[in-house]
């Protein structure tokens, strides 16, 4: 092999390495990991919002054609600043978590249990967006946090 | 080399039939991105409901049409390169499998009996022939490679014991050496999980096994679309370009990363499920940026073979010889260019938006949305697409012994397709990181304005230019059909051949490490194992049964087995 190539190949590894250890830094150390595996985590099928701490929420979601349960049906209200841990699972089919502009991104799979934790500083309205085809009512499935 | 008789009309027909499908395939896409855009409000067309006609577009466009094309080109690499002739019994079974596989999963899907979507994700469960088409497809595609490639490979070389396999071979056997390992998980999913549910046998699933199953299997799956286009880039573009490889070594090495690292990466699907843990969710994550590498590997290769055909047809400087392509050639075989420059621009972006998605935490605020979506049409639909079809063509063309008809529009069809997709591209990606969801027909929904609950007014702008891309693209198809109608019916003026422009290579030491494949083999089997056996097993912490009932697709709606059963439909 030719010195050019070398050098494109060392270049090609270096990159690909160097955007590893960003996401390993970006995972580990600004904490924005991925959703592990929860082996002990009590599967549910009913939604329902639990204020567990100051300003300390846990929302279990329950994800069905077509809505989402959370205690009430897809709404939920939240005071500014709470931090929530939303566990997802779904009744029946897969259906997609993603409540719009947070990092909450989540895919609902029957028998087995999600999980994401958010601080919402702003208030406003955040859309929960089903993003996982689940039948014919898929496209009006969603919902709403409310942030006040 | 001439061919003649049954081996012409397999290759032919194996090039013909899923290119009719691919028509529907494309009207039901531009039908997709007008939807998106809320230009067409409807749950349906002509009959087709959205999501019917979403499932016919994945599974024709990403399944069919490059399952026969990988295997037709196989078929015409194999034999031009090892100048051997293909056994007609052997694919006359492929063919029957393959095409009778098909009209079975296409008459599910047509009657709404598979309305799942092309990634049919359990407990939405399809008709059974959906399953067996599928399964009779892909196992009618690997009839060839055991039955005739690596019968006519072990024989060429006990004719040529010192020569160095060609190129395009071991680039072809890597890839469906690839595809047998890649079909065994799905294998074990569809047969042990999907065909039970729906024939009734059993009545509850593990999901999140299956999905694991189906990702081992789908992610290496956008591989084994890609490696017959790097064939081409590798082996044929150099020569159109008017130049050579510039590295044999390095191709044969690309081939072989390919193999290695492809598999073990389809936990990069499932980043946002609990289920499997975080830690092998970026052990992927740092394979899936191994398999980078011989992609960029091609990228250094690739352009600088262009660079040293250019500077052969007198480009001067350092950018001067940009200039001296055969961007529009009418000479020959040259219009091929065209097809394989417009796939590696609209392959830069795919490279690119790869890799963000690639990046664990960095997926989160694209997953599932429509980003996703820019990016493969970029990839599959891109490169992937393009040098299928000129090929498809230059086939077509050589195999009916025909000019090709109406070159103008065969030329103009790769720059308006990659021109459609670059603006669909950036379109979809900002409606993704705006928040819009994939796989959804939005415009009755977040795009309606009357519906005071959902309405997005932020996604209408880019949703509308994402039409015009997605549009643009769909004229260029039509500018290829004319070239492909008008080839097809074309007068033979010469016997039916197939020659491929093969460039020779500017670098050709023999290096050892890309000439013995089996450490290789073993060394993906390996990788595979250690990277799989903890998810899989982790996939079944709940039982390899968990209790998740089935739901049948029954004239598009997913209907609860359960009910059915009740209503004594299913036994």
């Amino acid at each position: 092999m030719d010195r050019f190539e070398k050098r494109a190949m060392a270049l090609a590894l270096s990159l690909v390495l160097m955007f590893f250890g960003l996401v390993v830094y970006a995972a580990k150390g600004l904490q924005a990991d991925l959703p592990t595996c929860l082996p002990n985590a009590r599967l549910f099928d009913r939604g329902r919002l639990v204020e567990i701490g100051p300003n300390r929420y846990q929302v279990d979601a329950v994800a069905f054609m077509w809505g989402f349960d959370m205690g009430t049906l897809n709404q939920i209200k939240l005071p500014r600043g709470a931090v929530v841990d939303f566990y997802v699972t779904s009744r029946d089919v897969v259906h997609g978590y993603h409540i719009d502009k947070t990092l909450v991104n989540l895919k609902a799979v029957p028998g087995a249990v999600t999980y994401s934790r958010v601080k919402f500083d702003r208030a406003g309205e955040y859309q929960i967006i089903c993003h996982e085809y689940c039948g014919l009512g898929h496209q009006n499935m969603a919902g709403k946090v409310i942030v006040e | 080399m001439q061919v003649k008789g049954a081996t012409r009309f397999i290759l032919l027909s194996q090039l013909i039939i899923p290119f009719i499908l691919l028509i529907l395939g494309v009207l039901l896409g531009l039908y997709q991105v007008l939807a998106r855009a809320g230009i067409i409000r409807s749950a349906d067309i002509f009959g087709i409901n959205y999501y019917q006609g979403l499932t016919l577009h994945g599974v024709i466009n990403a399944i069919v049409f490059t399952t026969f094309f990988a295997v037709a080109f196989g078929n015409a690499i194999m034999m031009h390169q090892l100048k051997r002739p293909l056994k007609v019994g052997v694919q006359w079974v492929s063919w029957l499998l393959m095409v009778g596989g098909t009209l079975m999963a296409a008459w599910a899907m047509l009657t709404g009996r598979a309305t799942v979507l092309y990634t049919f994700y359990l407990p939405m469960v399809a008709h059974w022939t959906f399953y067996v088409g599928a399964t009779l497809l892909l196992i009618g595609s690997l009839v060839p490679y055991f039955f005739d490639w690596i019968p006519n490979t072990l024989a060429w070389r006990r004719e040529n014991p010192k020569a160095k396999l060609p190129l395009a071979v071991l680039g072809n056997l890597v890839n469906f050496t690839l595809w047998f390992l890649i079909i065994l998980p799905l294998a074990v999913t569809v047969l042990f999980q999907m065909l039970p549910m729906s024939l009734g046998l059993s009545s509850e699933v593990n999901p999140l096994l299956s999905r694991t199953l189906f990702w081992f299997f789908g992610h290496a799956l956008v591989y084994f679309w890609l490696l017959p286009s790097y064939i081409m880039l590798y082996t044929m573009l150099p020569k159109l370009a008017g130049g050579k490889l510039y590295s044999d070594p390095a191709a044969r090495l690309a081939f072989l990363l390919f193999l290695l690292f492809s598999i073990p990466v389809g936990l990069h699907h499932q980043y946002t499920e609990g289920g499997l843990s975080s830690g092998w969710k970026l052990w992927q994550a740092f394979l899936t940026f191994m398999v980078a590498l011989p992609s960029f590997i091609t990228a250094f290769t690739v352009a600088a073979s262009l660079e040293h055909g250019a500077r052969q047809n007198g480009g001067q400087g350092l950018f001067g010889w940009w200039g001296k392509l055969p961007y529009w050639s009418k000479e020959g075989d040259r219009w091929l260019f065209a097809y394989f420059i417009s796939g590696l621009i609209l392959f830069l972006f795919g490279g690119i938006t790869g890799i963000i998605n690639a990046s664990y935490s960095l997926n989160l605020i694209v997953h599932n949305t429509a980003w996703i979506v820019g990016h493969f049409h970029t990839t599959v639909g891109g490169l992937v697409a393009l040098s299928f079809l000129g090929m498809t063509l230059y086939l077509v063309a050589q195999l009916r012994g025909v000019e090709i008809k109406a070159k103008p529009f065969a030329l103009a069809a790769p720059y308006l397709w990659m021109l459609g997709f670059v603006i669909f591209e950036i379109a979809l990606s900002i409606t993704g990181l705006q928040g819009a969801p994939r796989r959804s027909n939005i415009g009755i929904s977040y795009l309606d304005p009357t519906n005071e609950l959902l309405y997005r007014p932020d996604w209408l702008f880019w949703s509308h230019v994402g039409a015009l891309g997605g549009t643009l693209a769909v004229v260029g198809f039509l500018s290829y059909l004319v070239s492909f109608v008008g080839t097809l019916f074309a007068k033979p003026v010469r016997a039916s051949q197939i020659d491929f422009p093969i460039a020779e290579a500017v670098h050709d030491a023999p290096t050892p490490l890309v000439v013995n494949l089996r450490p290789w083999v073993t060394a993906t089997l390996a990788l595979i194992a250690v990277s799989y056996t903890y998810p899989v097993y982790e996939s079944m912490t709940r039982g390899i049964i968990t209790k998740s009932p089935g739901y049948q697709s029954i004239e598009n709606n997913l209907v609860p087995q359960q009910t059915l059963r009740e209503q004594t439909k299913l036994p």
